[in-house]
């Protein structure tokens, strides 16, 4: 049985959430490409950041990938390809908990730099605070799921959480199966929610620029001054002849 | 054969007389902005000396430019393009803020608010990283005129190349300074390290720019630059670098640095170059060769061919001549004075060198000889290992040949002219040691020491059929652009966020705030007042003096002084 909360928590929110995410992307790419950066604070201290920055993001990474198999993959393919269910819970512990790991004593080292070292502190912004606890809130929450589904009790979220996740992009809403998940899985799907509709705000864009490209693309770029000269653009209807659409 | 231009410059390192006057106005124009506290994009140091950032010539350390790897191609020193990536997250050969140097302002305001002591108030100094007062330890020009350079020298990486013997016989000292910018290269490793693609070469003229709008501060670049030539602006998070004053060049004006310079030793002008040849010439084997490899890539621009190939590219036909009148052709190939710097790290650099007589014809005069006689100055060149070991480390990957024949031509100048100065009759064997003709050396002394302007800066304005749009010379409104009249602020993310403001808008806004604000220099009664700074210096404007007793009106009737009543100075 669905209860309107259930209804407003795992499908108003959800779509809220991730309609934030997307348009704030687009708003935000649009608007703002010059605040659109990593934020380095490598020139002020390297250090710490030379651990903590790689752990980090190689954990999250990895992370990221395990919640795409488990998230996104149906139970019924990894078992048709002939992952026994035990195989599957033995790598994913085993995998997750390394990169869980990582991912945290990573964060602890980014966060103790943020707070301690004097320079880097005074360059925090409001955002940045925010956008740490929440992400803080929602990786601990994740490692707490690893506990509770594993450890303290039994529960397979392949038939849960993931298909309630598939779901919310097919269409195909089950917002009962959220319902019944333990508590602590239902708080980091909100909290990942809360963490998304961030997102587009926080440093985090960076994420969508990976570099990818750079390893095709020639060494040297070269451009032309085009219809752009002294870093000012026409007005309209005052391009140069042949000159390109701008949009 | 692809024939492109490229903007370059030549810099005559004996004129410089170190007064750091270049280094103030760039910083005036372009990085006197918060995030920018720490950065010269031109900047003067004296050698032997570390240099700014500290050892940035240390490419062992810093891993910058590029290198070639077993097969004999050309790589980037810090790494392929997958390393790169995947030390994306913390970029392991970064200098840190205290090898450049922590910049810092002083508390004034203590100063004026200090109540009544015995003892003098001090400014105290203020980091501009932290806020915090701090101890001031390193700067950009710490050893500027071998200051504390017994301790500091030392560890200068090119002194530490030229061999021990040099080393020992380091207490006759010399010194020259050593004025950089950015190197403007045919093939830089700042653009091939970017993985964002942002730093571009133009196609029209080879100025190297960083597009602020695709930067994601990845700050790989910084790595790349075996110059440190790029800087990271801490508080928007992106790359920026020297622009050579594009908006100025797009209209034929010098950059500032050249502009402003006091020994009007710097040229500018175009040369043309095969960007074909541009990569094998970067790839010779011979770190020595590779001096001989740039020239030969540079094309001469009074060659048929050469016009045809040009002009076959779109290269228009008063750039050409430009090409042709060009300062640094001359200077480079014609009279093969001008050095490039560090050759070696393979980038192609096109801000080259005069190198500097002034070590050997200090020598030569301090045995009480005559300086200006060629015999002294080439035996002195012959016998005189430390500057010349030392220069030809700078310029030519070590090899003192090429360092040696140029200061033998500039030996040979100066005793050549020396004679028809005197009224004497022109020695032709002076030139003709040197491989020169009578007249060709005339030339070159007219271009080195006398040459105007005009004839320093050959630069073609940038062909722009919307003249309309160009920045300085704005026949339409500057200020007329979308959500103009630039009215500044950030956006909601801070400082660094919202779209660009063009730099005529920027220099306004600041203009006028200066001009309006309501501060000490510009007190509350300013509508009373006279801004000086608006003052043409014609008739005596109201308010220009303060009022005079009992003329509430203020324009005094009779001239300062005249008036035995009257107040003659304001008063503070
Ligand atoms: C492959 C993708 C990614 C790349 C290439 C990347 C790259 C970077 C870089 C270069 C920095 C700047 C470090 C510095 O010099 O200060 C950074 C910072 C950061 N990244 Fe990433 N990142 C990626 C993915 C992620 C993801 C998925 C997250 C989290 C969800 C993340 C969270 C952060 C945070 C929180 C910081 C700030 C660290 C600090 O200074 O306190 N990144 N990232
Ligand atoms: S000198 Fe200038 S163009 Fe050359 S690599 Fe450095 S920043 Fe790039
Ligand atoms: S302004 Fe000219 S003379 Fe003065 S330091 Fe700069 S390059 Fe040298």
């Amino acid at each position: 049985m669905t209860t309107t909360l259930d209804l407003v928590l795992w499908v108003v929110v959800p779509y809220a959430c991730l309609a934030v995410f997307a348009v704030g992307h687009y708003w935000r790419y649009r608007y703002d490409k010059f605040g659109w950066t990593t934020l380095s604070s490598q020139l002020y201290e390297s250090r710490l950041l030379r651990w903590g920055s790689p752990l980090f993001h190689f954990g999250i990474l990895a992370v990221f990938l395990g919640h795409v198999m488990g998230l996104g993959i149906p139970k019924s393919w990894t078992a048709a390809v002939g992952v026994s269910e035990a195989l599957y819970h033995v790598m994913a512990v085993g995998v997750g908990a390394v990169a869980g790991f990582c991912t945290v004593v990573g964060m602890a080292i980014l966060i103790y730099r943020r707070r301690t070292v004097g320079p880097v502190f005074s360059a925090t912004t409001r955002m940045d605070k925010l956008m740490y606890l929440v992400l803080a809130i929602v990786i601990l929450l994740g490692l707490a799921n690893t506990v509770v589904g594993n450890i303290v009790g039994h529960y397979d979220y392949r038939e849960g959480v993931s298909v309630w996740f598939r779901g919310v992009f097919l269409f195909d809403l089950h917002p009962a199966l959220m319902a019944e998940a333990p508590f602590t899985f239902q708080a980091h799907g909100l909290t990942a929610m809360l963490l998304f509709a961030l997102w587009p705000f926080t440093r985090l864009v960076h994420v969508f620029s990976v570099p990818v490209g750079y390893l095709w693309r020639p060494y040297i770029v070269y451009r032309s001054r085009e219809d752009r000269l002294g870093g000012q653009a026409p007005r309209r209807g005052w391009d140069r002849v042949g000159a390109r659409y701008r949009r | 054969m692809r024939v492109m231009a490229q903007m370059a410059m030549v810099m005559n390192l004996d004129k410089c007389i170190g007064c750091h006057t270049c280094s103030v106005t760039c910083k005036q124009t372009w990085t006197n902005r918060s995030g920018m506290e720490y950065v010269w994009f031109n900047n003067v140091e004296t050698r032997p000396g570390q240099g700014y950032p500290r050892t940035y010539e240390d490419q062992e350390r810093w891993q910058g430019g590029w290198t070639l790897n077993k097969r004999g191609r050309l790589k980037l020193k810090a790494g392929n393009r997958l390393k790169n990536l995947m030390t994306i997250f913390s970029s392991p050969k970064m200098p840190s803020i205290q090898d450049y140097y922590e910049p810092w302002t002083y508390d004034y305001e203590t100063l004026t608010n200090a109540p009544l002591q015995e003892h003098t108030p001090v400014a105290r100094p203020k980091s501009l990283i932290t806020g915090k007062e701090m101890s001031i330890s390193w700067s950009a020009n710490w050893d500027d005129d071998l200051a504390g350079s017994t301790e500091l020298a030392p560890s200068d990486p090119v002194l530490q190349k030229v061999s021990d013997k040099v080393k020992l016989e380091f207490e006759q000292t010399f010194m020259f300074y050593l004025p950089r910018i950015c190197e403007h290269c045919l093939n830089p490793s700042c653009a091939a390290s970017c993985p964002s693609g942002a730093i571009y070469k133009r196609s029209e003229d080879g100025i190297v720019l960083v597009d602020q709008d695709t930067c994601r501060g990845w700050r790989k670049c910084v790595t790349g630059c075996p110059y440190k030539k790029i800087y990271f602006n801490h508080r928007t998070g992106k790359a920026e670098k020297c622009t050579f004053c594009f908006p100025r060049i797009e209209v034929g004006l010098p950059t500032v640095c050249a502009e402003t310079c006091v020994g009007r030793l710097r040229y500018i002008g175009l040369v043309l170059y095969d960007a074909d040849a541009v990569l094998e010439a970067a790839s010779v084997e011979d770190d020595r060769k590779l001096l001989d490899a740039q020239r030969s890539v540079l094309l001469d621009p009074d060659d048929p061919e050469v016009i045809r190939e040009a002009e076959r590219s779109g290269i228009p036909r008063d750039w050409i001549e430009a090409a042709q009148r060009s300062p640094i052709w001359s200077l480079i190939n014609r009279y093969e004075v001008a050095l490039p710097l560090h050759p070696e790290y393979r980038t192609m650099p096109m801000v080259w060198y005069i190198p500097p007589l002034s070590p050997v014809v200090d020598a030569v005069s301090e045995t009480g000889e005559d300086a200006e006689n060629s015999g002294n100055l080439f035996a002195a060149i012959e016998h005189l290992r430390i500057p010349v070991e030392y220069l030809a480390e700078l310029f030519t990957a070590g090899d003192t040949a090429p360092v040696t024949a140029v200061l033998k031509r500039l030996a040979a100048m100066r005793s050549y002219m020396r004679d028809i100065n005197l009224g004497r009759e022109p020695d032709e064997s002076i030139p003709a040691s040197v491989g020169m003709e009578g007249e060709q050396v005339y030339d070159m002394y007219r271009l080195l020491a006398l040459a105007k302007y005009e004839e320093r800066y050959v630069i073609p304005p940038a062909h722009a059929e919307q003249a309309h749009g160009l920045e300085e010379l704005a026949t339409e409104c500057s200020l007329d652009y979308e959500g103009g009249p630039g009215m500044g602020g950030w956006g909601p993310f801070g400082e660094g966020s919202g779209g660009t403001t063009p730099i005529a808008v920027e220099n306004f806004q600041a203009l006028k705030q200066r001009q309006t604000t309501n501060t000490l220099a510009d007190p509350e009664d300013k509508e009373k007042r006279v801004n000086l700074l608006n003052w043409d210096g014609k008739g005596r404007p109201e308010g220009l003096f303060p009022p005079a007793p009992g003329n509430e009106r203020g324009a005094p009737e009779r001239m300062d002084g005249t008036d035995p009543g009257g107040e003659t100075d304001p008063k503070p």
